[in-house]
């Protein structure tokens, strides 16, 4: 007896009870469709953690201030890193792409009779666009030259240019913040909200040493952070050990002897982000994986009355030469039809559903860009899993029915 | 070297505390091509023979050599392939798959042995259907077909793999006597034809007139052999008439007598009409 003529027989068999396979079929559809759904919501959440670290600048590293020890006094965020830090970074260590120093300001800007508080107000070398993976929109960025001189200008996002400048092109103007005119040279392209749905794009970017002389008064060095990206993720391990090697050499910390900078890159926090999410994506689809369990029962349960049922069929076949791996094969084939066409439609069901929930979230939370994830490996799985249900819960009916007694059978009423 | 030969055979049915012993000890054989029937009273062993030589039970004890072939030490799925290529069964029900042609039944074993293509399938259980008179009912399912007709569908399974031997339980158990007479006939035919061994179980004593040799059993032994149907008949009455005498009054035997009695008052019946002519 061929495959064909096996699948055959068994599709058969199910249609002389359409009610009742179509109801143990429904149990397998909840089932696949609530693995599906759940694998898939958890698969677009895990997809907008990494679309958020991506907006926040591919392959960047941040060096922090760490702790310092002063005369006994152990004290977090000391003044330890300095803007030659920064230049340092870029000029030696190979796996650098490009690097900035940070400085955190913050104020209220003015132009005209409009004011506004942007977010966020910082200075940052002339490279930081590289380092964060970010365009002007118009104008240009402050130069190598700005930054020496200290220049007095400044590029804003979009979100500061729709508060300050209505109707006027905002290139050219100046802007006053704490008293002082700044011109603004460019115009940011528009970033978006970030993971914890903040604005990225109130933002003031002004050169660091401006900030540092013009804004601070102080003659000092210091930047609070650096930001730095690596020429290519698989460098990030890289760039982070030698900034790591470099810093300790500059800041002359002796072996053993705590660090007075540390070192941290986003792909690490992206990865345990990823575990995070992709640990909820399990439990989530192990609940939902529970009603599949009860659709094998239901298979297994329908499969074990189909066996008593078609005692005599089994008898006949049995009586005319089929072998008992004949009938294993016959029901088991029939328990994995059932299962798998539960696995296509609860495919089918999984994908809408799993799809209208994330437009759903996406039309209700303006700030949320959730992706619609509709991954084929996990399409795969879940069919093959489905399959496997089949074979799992099939097996034990099956096997009763190839152990069957061919006398026994035949005389069974 | 005969095509069945039976050493010793019994069959013990363990039920716990009891032993049944369906088949204490036979020992025959059977060549190809003959045309044999079992009778006896209820319980006698006749269906524990039929089953052990229809490869559908396994002895307990003796040897069973079928063609040459050891049966006893086969597994299940050896005695499986047997059943499908060397014998054929024909039931008192008809035993024919419910919803499902007349065609697509007589298919059915050659489903179950290797190598023969859809087309081919479908051509020899056309053929076989023609040959017992129903190519115009191929597709017709068993409900629409009377019991003359789904008997003839089970014989045509039972030939579609061209086995040597047809068994057939009370083949026209559940036939009007005009139908049973076109499937004696139809049994004549295969043996006397097609060189087919035929072995029936029957109580009718029409059927069992046919065959050329006929095995009278009784608890579990083969108490005559015989070419001579009227003594196989005289062996019969005896045994019933001694049964009477010794325990009339159960209920089972009282039912085995008189389903004994029809069959001696049939020959009876038989012999008369055999004297008129």
């Amino acid at each position: 007896m061929t495959f064909l003529d096996t699948l055959r027989i068994a599709i058969r068999a199910l249609l002389k009870n359409k009610m009742r396979a179509s109801l143990t079929v429904l149990g397998v559809v909840i089932g696949i469709a609530a693995v599906t759904t759940m694998v898939s919501i958890g698969q677009s959440a895990g997809q907008l953690v990494q679309n958020q670290f991506e907006t926040l600048g591919t392959n960047v590293i941040v060096v922090m201030p760490g702790s310092s020890r002063r005369g006994g006094v152990r004290q977090s965020g000391a003044p330890s890193l300095t803007a030659d830090d920064s230049d340092a970074i870029v000029r030696d260590c190979g796996a650098v792409l490009a690097s900035s120093p940070i400085v955190g300001a913050g104020g209220q800007v003015i132009y005209g009779n409009e004011n506004w508080s942007p977010k966020e107000m910082m200075g940052v070398g002339d490279d930081y666009l590289t380092v964060r993976n970010w365009r002007v929109a118009a104008g240009g960025f402050f130069t190598g030259q700005d930054v020496d001189s200290g220049a007095k200008v400044c590029v804003i996002g979009q979100t500061v240019v729709a508060k300050l400048f209505q109707t006027v092109n905002p290139i050219g103007q100046n802007i006053r913040i704490k008293n002082i005119p700044f011109r603004v040279v460019g115009v940011l392209e528009r970033k978006g909200a970030n993971m914890v749905g903040d604005d990225q794009d109130d933002i003031v970017l002004l050169p660091h040493s401006t900030v540092r002389k013009r804004l601070y008064g102080s003659a000092f060095n210091n930047v609070h952070a650096i930001m730095v990206s690596a020429r290519a993720p698989e460098q990030m391990a890289t760039a982070t050990q030698q900034i790591n090697v470099l810093l300790h050499e500059r800041h002359k910390i002796s072996p053993g002897a705590p660090a007075d900078f540390q070192v941290q890159n986003t792909t690490e926090i992206a990865a345990t982000l990823g575990i995070i999410t992709g640990t909820m994506t399990l439990m989530l689809s192990a609940i939902a994986g529970i009603s599949l369990l009860v659709g094998g029962v239901g298979i297994m349960n329908i499969m074990l009355v189909s066996v008593t049922e078609r005692t005599r069929e089994i008898g006949i076949r049995m009586a005319i030469g089929a072998r008992g791996k004949d009938i294993l094969r016959q029901f088991l084939i029939e328990a994995v039809v059932l299962s798998s066409i539960g696995g296509v439609i609860g495919l089918m069901l999984g994908i809408a559903a799993s799809t209208s929930v994330t437009m759903l979230i996406n039309a209700y939370s303006p700030a949320a860009d959730w992706p619609i994830v509709v991954s084929l490996p996990a399409a795969a799985v879940a069919m093959v899993f489905a399959a496997g249900v089949g074979i799992f819960f099939g097996y034990y009916p099956a096997r009763r029915a190839s152990r069957l007694d061919p006398i026994d059978a035949l005389r069974y009423e | 070297m005969a095509l069945i030969e039976l050493r010793d055979v019994r069959r013990v049915y363990d039920l716990g505390e009891v032993e049944v012993h369906a088949l204490r000890s036979v020992t025959l054989n059977i060549e190809l091509g003959e045309y044999i029937a079992l009778v006896g009273p209820s319980g006698s062993g006749k269906s524990t023979l039929m089953n052990t030589l229809g490869c559908l039970d396994r002895p307990s004890h003796g040897s069973y050599l079928l063609d040459g072939q050891e049966i006893v030490t086969m597994t299940r799925d050896q005695r499986a392939e047997i059943r499908n290529r060397q014998l054929g069964f024909v039931f008192q029900n008809f035993n024919l798959l419910n919803r499902t042609s007349a065609i697509e039944n007589v298919e059915l074993p050659l489903m179950y042995s290797r190598g023969i293509s859809g087309r081919e399938r479908r051509a020899r259980a056309k053929e076989m259907l023609e040959k017992v008179g129903l190519g115009e009912r191929l597709d017709h399912h068993p409900s629409q077909l009377s019991g003359g007709q789904q008997q003839r569908v089970a014989i045509a399974r039972a030939l579609v793999n061209r086995p040597s031997i047809l068994m057939a339980d009370e083949p026209t158990g559940n036939l009007d006597s005009k139908t049973s007479r076109e499937v004696i006939e139809l049994f004549r035919q295969l043996n006397q034809d097609h060189r087919i061994t035929v072995i029936l179980v029957t109580h009718d004593q029409n059927v069992a007139r046919n065959a050329k040799r006929t095995l009278v059993l009784r608890d579990g032994l083969v108490v005559e052999d015989t070419t001579d149907f009227a003594r196989a008949v005289r062996v019969l009455h005896a045994e019933a008439e001694d049964e009477d005498d010794r325990d009339g009054d159960s209920v089972a035997d009282a039912d085995a007598h008189a389903d004994l009695r029809g069959v001696a008052g049939a020959d009876a019946g038989n012999d008369a009409a055999i004297t008129a002519d």
